[in-house]
């Protein structure tokens, strides 16, 4: 009755094909960031030490250390997500469970995606023009992480949007009807359920932040300086510049140290993305509902 | 017998959501301390009927509400305090939902969002209410454990639970049993006319013998109209305006 026939084998012949072509794209998505992190320990694995991370730069940084371009970018990013975590969570929730479906919803959701598109070049001048010049923040961390925490807005707001809409509406409705207003329901239940999935796009977002350099460039970002930043007015430097700098600018520069530095560029980025992904598979296991 | 003071005036209620007439022209009243059964098919606007009553028309604003609707002899569409009229109707619906806290704080939410905080008294309430819903003895050792994975049929009572947490006035219960098995919905039907002692009940259901088991008077539904409002009794036993009722009682349709 179950007889093997011409078209069976067809079908099956088809499926172990498809399936060993896709499985190979997939495999040769991995080849790029494998060859890249090979690359970058094997000719910077060398210039890692303690005194790499910690101390600063000496002889016209061919040498020396790269702390302050470390903490700097610790800095700015901080500061940036201070400044966009809590404002971009505020909108998402009133945009998800407060805003009415009408053009002026519309317009802020459209508003979002278009932010979210501009190019970052064109972040860092509006950097310039708005905190720099106009509010007379100089070019300081302050500047430089406002202007990335604009860049950061939209993606703090989807993920947050998509967290608080994970949270099912019957939830919702039965807090309703026993008499909660709406923001009684999000901070008792909607919310506590949605915060780690916020924090799974809020790390993502740090490495994508880290590595920025257009919009610190000109904001307050500098290519030496002699001392740490002593507050947020103060200029700082940072990993993603300091990349450009050593791999670009200095003559007489040893090959191993730009390698050193963008293997510890790449290294926060995995660390961070890492984390997320191990939080989000915590998320998963743990199923509440 | 003395007429029972009315808990729920109705006057021609009518609820459309966009261009669709849910309900025309309903008009009944309920009184104190009564079961009051409503039966129909499905769509018959029984669950609109119910979400008018407490205001949910707020959330949908595709839902509109005319009509004339009244609590303790106060215009509910005219109130200003929406969530304390929600507070004092306690609402149970078709699926079961257990909120994801743990099985103390379902049923502690209510007492709290009331202002009570003292953790005595809520321990009280949280146990009184888990006992009235016939959930207590399966949960007691584990109240911490989250109430949205429970099984269906707890979830249900836990449901229960967290209506009766309100102590509320009136419990609109809208076909409670679908998702229960029939052993738990005996025992939930029999704190239901213990119930009845001390608040009014709806219950919107369409297990038809449910009603005759448990309604003191009971009304049909069909499309969008009340086409009947009797005692139970005499609804079953075929004393009625409608033709249309006796079939749907009779198992004909629906």
């Amino acid at each position: 009755m179950f007889e093997t026939t011409e078209l069976n084998k067809k079908n099956r012949r088809n499926e172990r094909l498809v399936r060993a072509v896709l499985g190979t794209m997939t495999g040769l998505l991995v080849l790029p960031v494998v060859l890249i992190l090979s690359m970058l320990i094997y000719k910077g694995g060398p210039v890692i030490s303690f005194e790499f991370l910690f101390t600063s730069p000496t002889n016209g940084m061919t040498a020396g250390g790269i702390f302050p371009a470390l903490l700097g970018t610790v800095l700015l990013v901080v500061v940036a997500l201070l400044a966009s975590v809590p404002l971009g969570v505020a909108a998402a929730i009133y945009l998800s469970e407060y805003a009415p479906d009408n053009w002026t919803t519309r317009a802020i959701n459209l508003a979002i995606i278009n932010l979210a598109g501009v190019p970052s070049i064109v972040h860092a001048l509006f950097g310039v023009g708005a905190f720099v010049i106009f509010f007379k923040f100089g070019t300081s961390i302050l500047a430089a992480s406002l202007t990335l925490a604009i860049m950061t807005l939209p993606v703090v707001i989807v993920a947050t949007r998509e967290s608080l809409q994970a949270v099912p509406l019957a939830f919702r409705e039965a807090c309703w009807n026993m008499g909660a207003t709406r923001w009684q329901t999000i901070h008792r239940v909607v919310l506590p359920n949605a915060i780690t999935g916020i924090l799974t796009g809020v790390i993502l977002e740090v490495s994508r932040t880290a590595g920025e350099t257009a919009p610190i460039m000109f904001t307050g970002a500098a290519f030496f300086l002699p001392l740490l930043p002593q507050g947020v007015l103060d200029q700082t430097m940072a990993l993603s510049l300091h990349l450009f700098v050593v791999a670009t600018q200095v003559p007489g520069m040893p090959e191993r140290l730009p390698y050193g530095v963008a293997l510890v560029l790449i290294s926060m980025v995995l660390l961070m993305n890492s984390m997320s992904i191990a939080l989000r598979m915590y998320l998963r296991g743990k199923k509440k509902w | 017998m003395a007429e029972r003071a009315i808990k729920l005036d109705v006057r021609d209620l009518t609820i459309r959501y966009d261009e669709l007439t849910a309900l025309e022209g309903v008009t009944l009243d309920i009184r104190e301390h009564e079961i009051f059964g409503i039966i129909g098919p499905s769509n018959a606007g029984k669950t609109s009927f119910l979400k008018a009553i407490n205001r949910m028309d707020m959330f949908n604003p595709q839902m509109s509400v005319q009509g004339h609707i009244s609590f303790n002899g106060l215009d509910t569409r005219k109130v200003r305090n929406v969530y304390g009229l929600r507070r004092r109707i306690g609402v149970v619906f078709p699926l079961p939902v257990g909120l994801p806290l743990s099985v103390y704080d379902n049923v502690a939410l209510a007492p709290r969002l009331a202002g009570q905080n003292n953790r005595a008294e809520l321990d009280v309430i949280v146990e009184r209410c888990l006992r009235r819903a016939a959930l207590w003895d399966e949960v007691k050792d584990r109240l911490d454990s989250l109430g949205s994975l429970l099984s269906g049929g707890q979830q249900q009572r836990l449901t229960i639970a967290r209506a009766l947490s309100q102590e509320p006035e009136l419990l609109m219960l809208d076909e409670f049993s679908i998702a229960v098995d029939p052993v738990t919905t005996m025992r939930i039907e029999e704190v239901l006319k213990e119930l009845k002692q001390e608040i009014t009940i709806i219950l919107v259901t369409n297990l038809v013998q449910q009603a005759r088991r448990l309604a003191d008077r009971t009304a049909f539904f069909l499309d969008g109209k009340c086409l009947d409002i009797a005692p139970t009794e005499d609804l079953f036993t075929g004393e009625v305006s409608d033709e249309r009722t006796r079939h749907y009682v009779e198992g004909r349709f629906g």
